[in-house]
């Protein structure tokens, strides 16, 4: 057999046996949030935004797999808590300034912000200082925005073939670094995939920012999971 | 003093464009100002608190000591303080000087920037210039607000939703269009 069912809030939900929850979650029409994985990218569990309780236990829903019987809580009052404490704590890490940000309106951090109803962070702003790499041609890297979600890093090896980004550091000093002196000393091209799959401002493509008016933007009147909850409703 | 409530308005570091936005809810500043008292606010230029607030709203966060003394003399004389804004809640554009030191921002201000005519070399510090803090603090890292309405400017809807609410008792409704921070 390689189908197994299994519930999210009591909903009976089938899977492929092998599947992650979050993949069999959006098949089925069920929104978990997400902030690092991203369609086909292998997913690290590192944003925590996906947590789900499997069978009582805390699991991040985008590298657990599905298991037969398995009772999955997606939206409790607990778990809608803690995500929005990460949302929280990412807003407060870096520098987000969204009135003057090109991704504004189409930023997945943001419209996670929005879903969830958060109207002012409840952690205190670290302002850190950060570097904006505006040496490349066609493409800038704005630190201040970084989220350290390892798109870009998974992005630029496993579908442009590339090794562009890589984490160095750890803890409060994780950054993100280029594998060379500057973003134009890379190999870096503005059609990579590594730049168009970033969830936020950070890696960008010059001189497209502010395109859509304010009002048709993706998530000016719908908010972020729409679409994953529209499959559910059919 | 009359018996409608009084709201009071002020704009720290900002822009004084979300009390444009105030002014955006049209015609609806008729039925406001049918229901309320406005107490010190630019709306009629009063400088000191007449009476007891039951509404202050607060645009900009506080980048100097001027701006912290207005900030808590709203809290001592208001029952519900309203961050009005991203500056208010975040700082918005002035802290983006959050992460260069004070000094660097005055030189670069001052004396370093193209196009300063400054023949004596000074930077200002007069006693009437109220001193910059280290930095900007967002409102509710100086005292405690009650309640935020985001935005760059928030929308007049999301305004006058929020002032419905407090002069009804009723709560505000979620509205997913009225949340933005830009
Ligand atoms: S990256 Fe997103 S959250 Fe950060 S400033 Fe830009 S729009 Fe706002
Ligand atoms: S640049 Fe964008 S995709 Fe890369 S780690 Fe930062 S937030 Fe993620």
């Amino acid at each position: 057999m390689n189908r197994v069912t299994f519930t999210i809030d009591g909903k009976e939900v089938k899977a492929i046996r092998g599947q992650t929850i979050l993949k069999a979650a959006d098949a089925a029409g069920v929104f978990i949030p997400r902030l690092c994985a991203y369609r086909d990218l292998t997913p690290n569990g590192s944003c925590r935004v996906c947590s789900v309780r499997v069978n009582g236990r805390i699991q991040a829903a985008c590298v657990q797999t599905v298991a037969e019987g398995a009772i999955v809580e997606n939206e409790t009052p607990e778990l809608l808590e803690y995500r929005r404490n990460i949302v929280d704590m990412l807003f407060v890490e870096g520098n987000h300034f969204c009135m003057f940000c090109e991704k504004s309106g189409f930023c997945e951090l943001q419209a996670l912000a929005y879903r969830f109803g958060i109207k002012a962070p409840r952690y205190p702003f670290l302002y850190p200082k950060r570097d904006l790499d505006m040496s490349h041609p066609h493409v800038f890297l704005d630190h201040n925005r970084c989220i350290l979600c390892g798109r870009c890093v998974r992005a630029s090896q496993d579908m442009d073939g590339k090794n562009v980004f890589q984490f160095v550091e750890r803890g409060g000093r994780k950054r993100l670094q280029v594998n060379g002196d500057s973003l134009s000393e890379t190999d870096l091209k503005a059609t990579d995939e590594a730049v168009s799959v970033c969830p936020v401002g950070a890696l960008m493509k010059k001189r497209v920012g502010y395109e859509v008016p304010v009002g048709r933007r993706r998530y000016d009147e719908k908010p972020i999971g729409d679409d994953i909850e529209m499959k559910g409703e059919k | 003093m009359g018996s409608k409530p009084r709201i009071a308005t002020v704009s720290l570091a900002g822009c004084f464009g979300c009390h444009m936005s105030v002014l955006d809810i049209d015609e609806r500043i008729l039925t406001l100002a049918e229901l309320v008292e406005f107490d010190r606010s630019p709306i009629n230029d009063y400088k000191e608190f007449q009476d007891r607030c039951a509404v202050g709203i607060v645009e900009g966060g506080c980048c100097n000591e001027e701006n912290v003394e207005v900030l808590e003399q709203f809290r001592k004389h208001c029952d519900v303080l309203i961050s009005l804004g991203d500056c208010a809640i975040n700082g918005g554009i002035p802290a983006m000087r959050n992460n260069i030191p004070l000094r660097e921002c005055l030189e670069e201000a001052y004396l370093k920037s193209p196009g300063v005519y400054n023949p004596l070399n000074v930077i200002p510090n007069d006693k009437e210039i109220p001193l910059l803090l280290n930095r900007v603090y967002p409102c509710h890292e100086v005292v405690k607000i009650d309640l935020f309405i985001p935005g760059c400017p928030p929308p007049a809807d999301a305004i006058w939703a929020h002032l419905v609410s407090l002069l009804s008792g009723k709560p505000v409704e979620p509205d997913y269009k009225n949340l933005k921070y830009d």
